[in-house]
Order: structure tokens, then C-alpha cells, then sequence
């Protein structure tokens, strides 16, 4: 049989494009190494079951809930928070959008939507209304009543196209 | 959440031997979208959890002869997306779209979902409908089962503790049936999953098949209302409503936070007809 790993297992992975090397127990979600061992406080914790989308961040590219995925599964990934997003001039368009469409008030949601909006306009740049909030379905804002976030997003795939940020 | 140790065999055999060593206290993790939720709120605790993502073999996916197997490390997300899916079974792809959210479907996997046999659910019964069988590999044989086989109650599976579920391997429709997956609910999970495969002939259903799930403590088909309709003009109001009544009776609907029994019972009726509208103008393979 397997052996078990050490009670903290060493991950290594790349935090928004700098490396970073850890030692976790397997027990510990992703959000809590974030938020508690980084103090990377973007990511938000709020249904803790995957339903909401606050606590969206990017591994590879992709979309996950860091509530619930275990720290240890970003050994060897990409992982992108908002604080990487805010950082990288090439990317700030997107919040840019956000602000400009006024698609947020209390802003508890708005670093998962700014990733979740990222990684659908990195697989799809011209989404269509309806491909918007298929996408952004398990993303949930109690406040702005989502037309304004589907505007920020079509303004933002309009930004990309048009090269507009450069 | 209760401290537990991670254990990463990287072969089937490996994966199995562990599990065998470690007994009930162990569980297997295949992405942990459900499993964990359990293991937050202290519904379920483990010693252990067997992390079958680092084992290549069980990495496949593919189309041969009208077959399609997805190995059990395959996310939603990738049977999703995978360009055979769309091509050969785009309702599974259609079906999968649907599980959840991006999020889940990027980490969750086919397996893992019907090993861990929530009962609303999507995946399940769609397989069904394909009358789907999964691989199951144990410490001294393997075998294959079809779904109800394999989940034989809610959170429950035919799955001894060391066994382990490897692919699912989904034979296309039969040549000219086409099938159809509705789902309703306003919950996270659906309320209600029906699949309807049809092969309709001079205006009547030549074959018929009916899955419900979500409503039922677990994905079933309903054989009865089969039989009604088989045989029926598509234009029967009279076999539709028997075939509706006979899937009420035997759904098991319970009373729960997605409504009560009765209200669901309203909902299969309603959504068998529906299904089956749906397969015969708009069906896929």
C-alpha cells in the first residue's frame, strides 16, 4: 500500500507568477493557506459549499471554489488571486469595467466575479449575453441585481478586443 | 474540519492495496466536491483519504466503436469540453454543462459522483439512460455493474470499502433512438432529473426509455411507464398520462427542503410528458 504523506506536506506552485513554497496539513483548504497563512485576503469565504462564487480563485487558468479544494491540490499550478489581478496593469481592465458599470456595491462578491469574467473571457472573447450568465451562474450578488455585471463583462470583452487597455 | 492523512498511490493496484490495508477508515477522494462538504460540517470523518488524482491510469477518455469511457479522474469540466463528447454523446456533454457551476466542474469528477451517490444529482441519470456500466476493480477481481447496480441507495453504493471504480463506459443509444434530459429546481441541486430516449417509428415509440432521478432516492429507471408508451402513438394523451401516473407511483418521493412529496409527484407527471417531447422534436445521441 501507499504510505501516508507527512502530517504538512511541502507544496510548491506559482502564486500570482511568483513562487511559493508551503508546508500544509491535507486537512487545510486553499482560502485559509490564502487568506491566514499569505494574508492574500481577496479570496472570500462566505457559503463555505461551493454555491457562491466569493471565494473564486484561478489554478491554471480555471476557476475553482478555494473553499473547499484542499491546499495541496495546487502543488505544481498556477494559481491566480485579485491581488495578482489587481497587480498586472495588463489585466486591471476587467475591474476597471467593474467600477466604470458601477457592477458592484459592497464588492463581498466582486473579486470572484473580476476571476470568474477573467478566466470565461480567456476561453470565450465575444460571449453572448446569454453566454455570460451561463457562465457566471454560480457566481451570487445580492446587490447590484447582476445586469450591471453582465454590462462590466461585455464592456471588458469589448476592452480586449479593441486592445483598448495597451 | 478533523485532521486525516493523505495517501497518493499512483497505480490501480497500489490504490487498491491501500484501500484493502486501511478498511472503513479510509475513503476514497476524487476531487472532494461532495466528500469534503461532508467531512466541513462533520457529517462524515476519516482517518484517511486515498487521492486517486495521481494515478495515470485512470486518466482515459475516448470513443471506440460507439463506446464511450471516461476514467475516474475525468472532471465534468473535461468530459465537458472533450471534443468526442460533443461530437458522439452530445448529451452527456449537454448534461454535464449543466452539473453545478464552473467551479464544481472544474475540480468534480463523473466518478466521484456516483460514488458518493447524492441522490440530486444530475450524472447518474443520464448514464442510466445509456444503460451506462462502470468497472470496478477490487483486491482479488473486477467487475463490471450498471448503474443501479452500482448505487443502490442515497449515499449508498454496491462498493465494497477496497473497491474501486475505474471508468464508466457508455454504449451510443441504439440506431435512431434519441434522447432527452430535463432537469427543474431552484436550489443549487436540482429538484427533479428526467432522461427520455426514444426510437419513434410511423408516428408511434418503436423503444421508449425513462430515467428519473433527484426526486427518487436514487437514479431509476422507470420500466412500467416504458412498457405503456411502447407500442403508442407519440399523439396518445391517454398512454402519456398512464405512463405518468406509473413513474409517481414508484418514485419514493419524499417530503425535503426542495418541496413536498406530493408537489413532486405533480412534478414527475408533469415533466415525464415534457421529456418526452422533448427526445422526440429535439433528441440527441
Amino acid at each position: 500500500m501507499a504510505e501516508a504523506t507527512e502530517r504538512r506536506i511541502k507544496i510548491a506552485f506559482e502564486l500570482n507568477g511568483a513562487a511559493v513554497e508551503q508546508e500544509v496539513a491535507p486537512e487545510v483548504a486553499l482560502i485559509d493557506l490564502l487568506r491566514d497563512g499569505l494574508l492574500l485576503k481577496g479570496a472570500k469565504r462566505s457559503c463555505d459549499m461551493q454555491v457562491c462564487g466569493a471565494c473564486t480563485v484561478l489554478v491554471d487558468g480555471a476557476p475553482v471554489s478555494s473553499c473547499t479544494v484542499p491546499a495541496f491540490e495546487v502543488r505544481g499550478k498556477r494559481v491566480l488571486t485579485i491581488e495578482g489581478l489587481a497587480a498586472d496593469e495588463a489585466l486591471t481592465y476587467i475591474s476597471d469595467a467593474f467600477i466604470d458599470n458601477a457592477a458592484l456595491q459592497c464588492g463581498f462578491c466582486t473579486p470572484g466575479m473580476v476571476l470568474a469574467a477573467k478566466s470565461l473571457l480567456d476561453v470565450n472573447p465575444s460571449p453572448t449575453e446569454a453566454d455570460i450568465k451561463d457562465y457566471m451562474r454560480g457566481n451570487i450578488c445580492r446587490c447590484t441585481g447582476y445586469k450591471k455585471i453582465v454590462e462590466a463583462i461585455q464592456e471588458a470583452a469589448r476592452i480586449a478586443r479593441d486592445g483598448a487597455w495597451a | 474540519m478533523k485532521p486525516f492523512r493523505l495517501y497518493e498511490p499512483t497505480t490501480i493496484n497500489e490504490t487498491v492495496s491501500t484501500l484493502r490495508d486501511l478498511g472503513d477508515g479510509a475513503k476514497l477522494y476524487a476531487g472532494g466536491t461532495e466528500l469534503l462538504l461532508a467531512m466541513k460540517s462533520g457529517l462524515l470523518q476519516y482517518d484517511g483519504l486515498v487521492n486517486v488524482k495521481r494515478v495515470p491510469e485512470l486518466d482515459g477518455l475516448a470513443v471506440v466503436d460507439n463506446v464511450l469511457s471516461v476514467g475516474a479522474r475525468a472532471t465534468h469540466s473535461t468530459v465537458e469540453h472533450a471534443d468526442e463528447v460533443l461530437s458522439d454523446f452530445p448529451l452527456i456533454a449537454r448534461v454535464e454543462h449543466g452539473v453545478a457551476n464552473v467551479r464544481v466542474r472544474n475540480i468534480g469528477t463523473i466518478a466521484g459522483n456516483l460514488c458518493f451517490a447524492e441522490p440530486h444529482s444530475d450524472p447518474g441519470v443520464v448514464l442510466l439512460l445509456y444503460e451506462a456500466e462502470v468497472d470496478i476493480v477490487g483486491p482479488d477481481a473486477t467487475r463490471s455493474v450498471g448503474i443501479e447496480e452500482l448505487v443502490v441507495g442515497p449515499y449508498e453504493t454496491s462498493l465494497a470499502p477496497d473497491e474501486l471504480l475505474t471508468q464508466v463506459r457508455v454504449q451510443g443509444f441504439p440506431e435512431g433512438m434519441r434522447g432527452a434530459y430535463l432537469k427543474f429546481g431552484y436550489h443549487h441541486r436540482p429538484t427533479l432529473g428526467i432522461g427520455a430516449a426514444v426510437r419513434v417509428e410511423d408516428g408511434v415509440f418503436a423503444d421508449v426509455r425513462l430515467t428519473l432521478g433527484s426526486v427518487s432516492p436514487m437514479p431509476m429507471r422507470l420500466r412500467a411507464s416504458e412498457d405503456v408508451l411502447r407500442g403508442e402513438r407519440l399523439d396518445s394523451a391517454t398512454a402519456t398520462a398512464r405512463a405518468g401516473e406509473l413513474a409517481v407511483d414508484v418514485c419514493d418521493a419524499i417530503d425535503d427542503l426542495h418541496g413536498t412529496a406530493e408537489y413532486k409527484r405533480h412534478l414527475v407527471s408533469v415533466f415525464i410528458e415534457r421529456a418526452l417531447t422533448e427526445a422526440v422534436e429535439r433528441g440527441e445521441r
